[in-house]
């Protein structure tokens, strides 16, 4: 785990470079974290991605899968791919500053 | 009197209804069950067809027998619910009325979901465990492998029994060698997860358990499509690999008629519901209990047992017009088969991620290590569940809150130090 100061604020980063604490996720961070994937600049369809994931994560625990996000996201998961293409599940979280998706063990 | 009405004659509307029949007389409370069918399988039985052990009948029993006495039970399909008139709506035309109604339909598979899956080769070289026509076609088509890749494949989470892919990899391991052929068989676990343990505690303690058993892992893998022609699976990203048989696990949804129905359920027609409390988010007097239930938990038998009583004591307080009780703290136990006559146990809650030590206390069966102590007892857990878990008594030692004497919770502490 590092501390690291991303547009200004402290933030806790885990060895895979997620955010420790969500709530210290603000909009500017998230645009601090999508520049380290290479994805510059953030547009309105990355950030639609990204609002639905964390909504979705603070609503029921878990970050939405690609099946939930090409369902109700607004997004396919064609463009999906495009817009993250490493991955929406991982990439995306980490730009919306929530967990990986994880299994029960 | 007041009428409760379940949906689902499965694993936790049987048990619930079991529980509230004790709980109240037949002259305080209506009590009716619904289901579509009358079989009522022994889910984790699946596992085990595949490998010739037993067929599927072996694990089906009428489930209107699981019932006790004072309990109707109503064969039909369910069309849809209004919850603003606390109507059921029935396939032949039935209408059914309740003062509390508890939504215990599980999951559907949905292999239409995914490009091909149910394509050429569907169930001739392109398989799932999950159904118990899939189990069985599965079965034939091992005992005729002669040997090239088998794919073991989750589509989309949430699953249930998530461990069960985990656990058909390592049978499948040991059935190859016990027939002398395990050289000339490629076994490749596809997931969309980053590893075959995900959680900090297992993912240190059981690292090795696939080199060990010489099984290939391609993570993050996010199915777009199966060509059982070509014996292909292609990821959303491109990947390709090659089998020349799969083993998929379909993508899961809540049963149909919950998104048929106006505001009952999520964007898979699982019930919105609170995780502690286990009533709907959708009507005060709506409850959802098992694998219909939009929890953040496995979807499982154990939690429906868990879940089961204290459900049964909500019913009991919103009947009385008292405050619910948040007792449901998640917990999960599961039993992970990994072949050789040998299992491994986890145990954990929303809170407590699985760890080592013992369950239920320091003297008990070992967690997250294999032993034949733990393949016996999910051996004997099916004689249980008919005959203890259904009918709704306690299983000796087994509590709905999740234990933590025997738990090695330093494990934990560890890992928040570093």
């Amino acid at each position: 785990m590092t501390t690291q100061t991303l547009a200004g604020i402290d933030v806790e980063l885990n060895d895979e470079g997620f955010l420790v604490k969500p709530e210290q996720w603000t909009e500017d961070v998230a645009v601090e974290l999508a520049r380290k994937e290479g994805i510059d600049p953030l547009t309105d369809r990355h950030w639609q991605v990204v609002r639905f994931m964390r909504q979705e994560f603070f609503a029921k625990g878990t970050g939405p899968t690609v099946r939930v996000l090409g369902k109700t996201s607004g997004v396919s998961v064609k463009e999906l791919y495009e817009l993250f293409p490493k991955g929406p599940a991982k990439v995306a979280a980490r730009i919306a500053g929530i967990p990986k998706p994880k299994g029960c063990i | 009197m007041n009428k409760v009405l379940i949906l689902g004659g499965g694993t936790a509307g049987t048990l619930c209804a079991n529980r509230l029949r004790r709980m109240f007389t037949p002259e305080q409370l209506s009590l009716t069950v619904v289901d579509e069918n009358d079989e009522h399988l022994y889910q984790p039985g699946l596992l085990f067809v595949p490998f010739g052990t037993g067929g599927v009948d072996d694990i089906t029993r009428p489930r209107g027998e699981q019932l006790r006495a004072e309990i109707g039970f109503v064969q039909q399909r369910i069309e849809r619910v209004e919850v603003a008139d606390n109507r059921v709506h029935l396939a032949d035309g039935r209408i059914l009325d309740y003062d509390v109604l508890v939504i215990a339909t599980g999951t559907v598979l949905a292999p239409e979901e995914t490009e091909g899956l149910t394509g050429p080769g569907w169930l001739e070289k392109v398989f799932t465990f999950y159904s118990p026509e899939g189990a069985t076609a599965l079965a034939g088509a091992l005992s005729r492998f002669t040997g090239g890749r088998i794919v073991v494949n989750i589509v989309d989470l949430p699953i249930k029994c998530p461990v069960a892919p985990l656990e058909f990899s390592f049978l499948a391991d040991a059935y190859f060698h016990e027939r002398g052929m395990r050289d000339r068989v490629d076994i490749t676990y596809v997931t969309p997860l980053d590893g075959p343990f995900t959680k900090p505690v297992c993912a240190r303690v059981l690292n090795g358990m696939f080199e060990g058993r010489q099984i290939n892992f391609v993570g993050e893998f996010n199915t777009a499509s199966v060509d059982g022609e070509a014996g292909v699976l292609t990821s959303f990203d491109g990947r390709q690999i090659p089998f020349d048989l799969a083993v998929v696990i379909p993508a899961h949804s809540g049963a149909p008629y919950v998104a048929a129905s106006a505001g009952l359920g999520d964007e898979l027609g699982f019930v919105p519901t609170d995780m502690h409390t286990l009533q709907s988010t959708v009507a005060p007097n709506v409850f959802a209990i098992g694998d219909a239930a939009a929890v953040p938990t496995s979807k499982a038998g154990s939690v429906a047992h868990f879940e089961g009583e204290v459900l049964v004591e909500n019913i009991r307080h919103f009947l009385a017009g008292e405050p619910l009780s948040a007792a449901y703290d998640g917990h999960t136990n599961c039993f992970i088969e990994t072949g050789f006559a040998k299992a491994m146990l986890i145990d954990f809650n929303y809170e407590t991620e699985p760890v080592t030590g013992h369950y239920p206390s320091p003297v008990g069966l070992p967690l997250l290590k294999e032993s034949r102590a733990n393949h016996l007892g999910k051996l004997m857990f099916e004689s249980m569940y008919w005959h203890s878990l259904l009918p709704g008594r306690d299983l000796p030692g087994v509590t709905s809150l999740m234990p933590r004497s025997g738990k090695h919770l330093d494990d934990l502490i560890r890992k928040e130090a570093t």
